[in-house]
């Protein structure tokens, strides 16, 4: 079966951004496949390379990174949701004159027909909400 | 059928009322991160009431320290499944 995960929670918003990379795992070790991970709205957050928990604490960018890299999963972030909340990649650091982009590596910035595209291939989508 | 995945609290019940207005016959409600709390005793009358059936994502109750009788829990692995046993899922937050 292929999956497809949206993320709308940021790390420490809510405790949905823990439990979407526990589905994401829990998902791959049952020997499905996920055709994307969709971060949306405060979600993005899981996009930072900047975040930079102590070091005992779960750090939720770089988890999400090395599920990707070790399953080869594309990680797509929202871009107009991204942009406004300050995560940008270097082209979009380019185009609003800042200094540097902040985009972890592994993810991308896209639109939304990512995730439209998403869900008409999916045979499951799994949203997972951020917090009020 | 379908999978209603409830994860605010019962401090939020605007929210569970809009999940258990759509319920249908043979849906599953699984409860998890804060949604777990619905389980506690004082909430059981309104569970019951519920056409769904009515599950509990394990790690997460564990995380609250809640001990709960007598309700189905699943594991990260039984999400998935619940995952394929319904054709959709419905998030509520």
């Amino acid at each position: 079966m292929r999956f497809t995960l949206v993320v709308h929670s940021a790390p420490y918003q809510s405790a949905s951004a823990g439990t979407a990379l526990r589905f994401a795992r829990a998902v791959l070790d049952a020997g499905h496949q996920i055709h994307r991970v969709f971060f949306y709205r405060e979600g993005v957050h899981n996009a930072s390379a900047l975040a930079s928990p102590p070091r005992d604490e779960q750090n939720l960018p770089q988890e999400w990174r090395a599920l990707a890299k070790e399953h080869d999963l594309d990680l797509v972030v929202c871009i107009a949701a991204a942009v406004r909340r300050g995560i940008l990649d270097k082209e979009e650091a380019r185009r609003y004159e800042k200094k540097a982009g902040n985009l972890a590596k592994r993810f991308e910035l896209s639109g939304l027909g990512q995730l439209i595209e998403a869900s008409v291939v999916s045979d499951r989508v799994v949203t997972f909400g951020g917090g009020r | 059928m379908t999978l209603h995945i409830l994860g605010a609290s019962p401090s939020d019940r605007t929210t569970f009322e809009s999940c258990r207005d759509t319920l249908m016959d043979g849906d599953t409600l699984l409860l998890i991160e804060d949604g777990v709390y619905w389980a506690l005793p004082q909430h059981r009358p309104e569970l019951a009431r519920l056409p769904a059936r009515v599950k509990l994502l394990k790690a997460d109750r564990e995380a609250r320290g809640v001990e709960l009788e007598a309700l189905a829990e699943v594991d990260d692995s039984g999400f998935v499944e619940l995952c394929l046993e319904n054709e959709r899922s419905v998030s509520w937050f």
